[in-house]
């Protein structure tokens, strides 16, 4: 059963990573990297980590793609056509993608196996609390201020952008 | 046949190659985001898998999790910052083709 469904999701992160990478179509490539955030959720899932998964759904999905999905709407009034790269451009990214998967794929297939599932029970959420509360707390606090950081720096990006607007015509 | 560590780190890389190539053939700077993206979740997929598989001997058995966990919120701040950049840029040149950026090209 896990064996079935993780060759599901991995048919699904696979092929609609490629997906985004080949797609010309910018609202295509966004539907895509949708279909490769749900499949990875579904690997968190399998891997016993059910917070990570919903968080990977509510934040990742939910939140940071239709971020995107807005840059896209409030960029894609232009044409894009003529927008594709040289030839030569393209072949020299494929040729760096294939030397680097097959670089990748045979020092993982030169690992020894380890096939053994950590299958400890009960997912311990309480843990995961315990740790970002614990042994995590500085960075858990860091990352609240950087957080707080971003959105300043991004509502002041806007601001300004409203003024040069206005200052222009 | 039973899915081992292996195939999370093939897949895995098959998402970071993805990326990779998304960000070198993209003129379109949201479809360089969109690479970028894939790239962190090819990095999650790894530290979730190795916590799982990987036997620890100290208590703490989440490391790889609260990692991904940080990588997520991470993304989500950089996406945000990036996206807030690309609209002034596209409000300065009335593109988000990144060939038209170099101002600073000496």
């Amino acid at each position: 059963m896990t064996t079935v469904l993780f060759y599901i999701f991995a048919l699904l992160v696979a092929c609609s990573a490629i997906g985004v990478a080949v797609s010309r179509n910018i609202v295509r490539t966004a539907v895509c990297l949708f279909f490769t955030l749900t499949g990875v959720a579904g690997l968190y899932f399998l891997l016993n980590a059910e917070f990570l998964a919903a968080v990977q759904l509510v934040v990742y999905a939910g939140g940071t793609l239709i971020l995107i999905v807005f840059g896209v709407m409030l960029t894609n009034r232009l044409p894009s056509a003529g927008w594709d790269v040289k030839p030569w451009e393209k072949t020299v990214a494929l040729g760096i993608g294939a030397v680097l998967a097959s670089a990748l794929v045979a020092s993982i297939l030169s690992l020894p196996p380890r096939a053994q599932p950590d299958e400890s029970g009960a997912y311990p959420v309480l843990e995961l609390g315990a740790a970002l509360l614990g042994d995590y707390l500085l960075p858990f606090e860091l990352v609240s201020v950087v957080l707080l950081v971003v959105m300043i720096g991004a509502a002041y990006l806007a601001k300004g952008r409203r003024r040069n607007r206005e200052a222009q015509p | 046949m039973i899915v081992g560590l292996h195939h999370y780190l093939v897949l895995a890389a098959i998402l970071l190659v993805c990326g990779i190539v998304t960000m070198l053939i993209k003129r379109n700077a949201i479809g360089i985001l969109m690479g970028v993206e894939l790239i962190l979740n090819a990095a999650n997929v790894n530290l979730v898998a190795f916590n799982h598989y990987l036997p620890a001997d100290s208590g703490i058995r989440l490391d790889g999790q609260i990692f991904a966990l940080f990588v997520i919120v991470l993304a989500a701040a950089e996406a945000a910052i990036a996206l807030a950049i690309i609209l002034s840029f596209y409000n300065n040149f009335a593109s988000i083709d990144v060939e038209k950026a170099s101002n600073l090209k000496g």
